[in-house]
């Protein structure tokens, strides 16, 4: 089962092996973390396992959107507003210089503190945030910058207001402007990838996943609630969705796991902040001098083969 | 609508089925209780007071595409479980038990038809198979017939009625939304055009991907359109819900569907856009 999983980690591992020595000195630790990824993946993960990554993906000190923009982005400028109905503070857009260049940044934000937390909606974006996310996606495609996208969003707000002004619209008309644009896109889950909210900013070229980040079509506590008819059962309804890193590479949903410090990214910001850095560095390379059609092509393509199906039951 | 269809109340109220359930041909709206061909031969619309009853995708084919038009496609196509899931029952019993029911492959019917002498492709949902969830069968289907419209120049027709993703199908669910909205975007780049229909209820996965996408969005009257349902907002928020909440006449009123199309009126409807995306031919 976890075969093409491991094919997959392998191709990391010795891509990571061939990038030239410059990234750094400190890559042999990144190699040794795969490594032990790749170990654990052979064996495929535990249900404890799965439910650690969903306590960690949700860990209140993990780094969230804007520590990382601190420690990856010079000269970063935030956008606000959708211009048409507000500012959703469970949003952020902006651009910055990233290594030397001019990129779009989105990402979900959540709180840090209760006021925070509270204002931010605890990362649970309406279609305000979608209409700001947006504008940043076309600004990026106008000027031909790439686009990053860090997704940590629990879902799209479930309330009243966000239902009059379209929240299923704004999801879907967000995957399809993502699905135009002809300037590269790199998606990482940084922590809870939640549903609807999360894949209207992950329609990307490469889409990565920090390694105790989770990618859900439901939360746990939703899928147990609807299926096993009881919220509590939720570590339960985990180990049946499978949204840990291992096995979203091992379906094909993610390209790449990123590696994060000992013990989870909430360890140790700057570290977690470097290795996400390298990754979306390296993802970048990889597509430059790709034409734009062909970008926009071939990210389509991605998404037309995710789990394809060839056999009948 | 010109004639009057002439039905007989069996009796108001019919004693619900074991469970409490009301009876499927129970009127929620007034309690008036028909018979299955007093409700077909009305294309299962109350002739007392107007509520949509839900439509099976082969009844809907029947009512939108001219007789011995259609052409199925992809009807082999089956689902198998990526996840070996298991909740309260496996997954594989689940899709074995709806096509059992429905008599149908999985949650979409997709193929060739005209209506009103006009080629379309249709893609019709199946709320009774799973509850019109959609997994990696129902998303490919949906692909596939983008591709036919768009390689035959003609328009595609989705009718939709959905609970939203397929959870049994876990992440790999979550990627036919993109998947579909690429397909969307290739059949728009291709000059083809997509007209959603919208049924009770187009929610949650199917909303926020390509039902919302269409050139023209209509709903039946009383759909259910919300990406949240009304439960779960209500005991998220405990925000005193408005009674329409989510209903295709809230999005109306909020600028989210271009019309409100009772199911008499249609056929007629969906040939009158046919006629005009396609310049008057």
């Amino acid at each position: 089962m976890a075969r093409e999983a491991e094919l997959r980690l392998r191709e990391q591992l010795s891509r990571l092996r061939s990038l030239p020595l410059l990234r750094g000195a400190r890559l042999s630790g990144e190699l040794a973390r795969l490594q032990r990824q790749l170990d654990r993946i052979v064996e495929e993960s535990s249900d404890e396992e799965i439910w650690r990554s969903v306590e960690l993906a949700r860990h209140p000190d993990r780094p969230y959107t804007l520590d990382y923009v601190e420690r990856l982005l010079e000269d970063w400028f935030e956008l606000h507003g959708d211009r048409h109905n507000g500012d959703d503070a469970a949003v952020v857009a902006g651009l910055g210089r990233f290594r030397g260049r001019t990129i779009f940044l989105v990402g979900n934000q959540k709180g840090r503190d209760v006021k925070e937390r509270t204002r931010r909606n605890f990362g649970m974006a309406h279609p305000e945030g979608y209409g700001k996310a947006m504008r940043a996606m076309e600004l990026a495609d106008r000027h031909g910058f790439p686009l990053v996208t860090l997704v940590d969003i629990p879902g799209a707000y479930p309330g009243l207001t966000a239902e009059q002004r379209g929240q299923g619209g704004a999801i879907a008309r967000s995957q399809a402007l993502l699905a135009r644009l002809r300037t590269p896109v790199v998606s990482c889950v940084i922590g809870e990838g939640g549903s609807g909210g999360a894949i209207a900013t992950a329609l990307a070229d490469r889409v990565l996943m920090q390694e105790n980040a989770i990618y859900t079509v439901i939360s746990p506590e939703g899928g147990a609630a609807i299926l096993w008819r009881d919220a509590g059962e939720r570590q339960r309804a985990a180990a049946a969705f499978k949204p840990d890193a291992a096995h979203c590479l091992e379906l094909g949903v993610v390209d790449a796991v990123v590696p994060e410090p000992e013990g989870g990214a909430q360890a140790d910001y700057d570290e977690a902040a470097r290795l996400l850095g390298e990754a979306v560095a390296e993802s970048l390379e990889s597509f430059e001098g790709v034409s734009g059609e062909d970008l926009r092509r071939q990210r389509r393509v991605r998404f037309r083969t995710i789990g394809q199906v060839s056999a009948t039951r | 609508m010109s004639e009057r269809i002439d039905v007989s109340i069996e009796h108001k109220h019919a004693p619900p089925e074991d469970g409490g359930r009301p009876h499927p041909n129970t009127c929620p709206g007034c309690g008036s209780h028909y018979r299955d061909d007093e409700l077909d031969a009305n294309l299962r619309v109350c002739p007392q007071c107007g509520h949509h009853f839900p439509v099976h995708a082969r009844e809907r084919i029947r009512q939108l595409a001219d007789d011995e038009s259609f052409a199925e496609q992809a009807a082999e196509l089956r689902s198998d479980d990526p996840l070996g899931f298991f909740d309260l029952r496996a997954y594989t019993e689940r899709l074995a038990e709806a096509e059992l029911s429905t008599g149908l492959g999985e949650a979409i019917v997709i193929g060739r038809a005209t209506v009103d002498s006009l080629p379309c492709e249709l893609a019709v949902m199946e709320f009774g198979f799973m509850g019109g969830s959609m997994g990696r069968i129902v998303g490919e289907k949906f692909v596939r017939a983008c591709e036919s419209a768009a390689e035959r120049s003609v328009p595609l027709v989705s009718v939709t009625a959905s609970g939203g993703a397929r959870m049994q199908e876990g992440i790999l669910s979550l990627m036919q939304l993109p998947k579909t909205v690429c397909a969307v975007e290739d059949l728009h780049d291709a000059g083809g055009t997509l007209i959603s229909v919208m049924a009770h209820p187009t929610t949650a996965g199917v909303l926020a991907s390509f039902a919302s996408l269409g050139d023209v969005l209509v709903a039946e009257p009383g759909a259910l359109l919300s990406f949240t349902g009304p439960r779960v907002v209500q005991q998220t928020t405990r925000e005193k819900l408005p009674d329409d909440f989510g209903l295709a006449e809230s999005n109306y009123k909020h600028g989210h569907v271009d019309a409100i199309v009772p199911r008499h009126e249609l056929r007629p409807t969906v040939a009158r856009l046919l006629r005009l995306f396609a310049n008057g031919a």
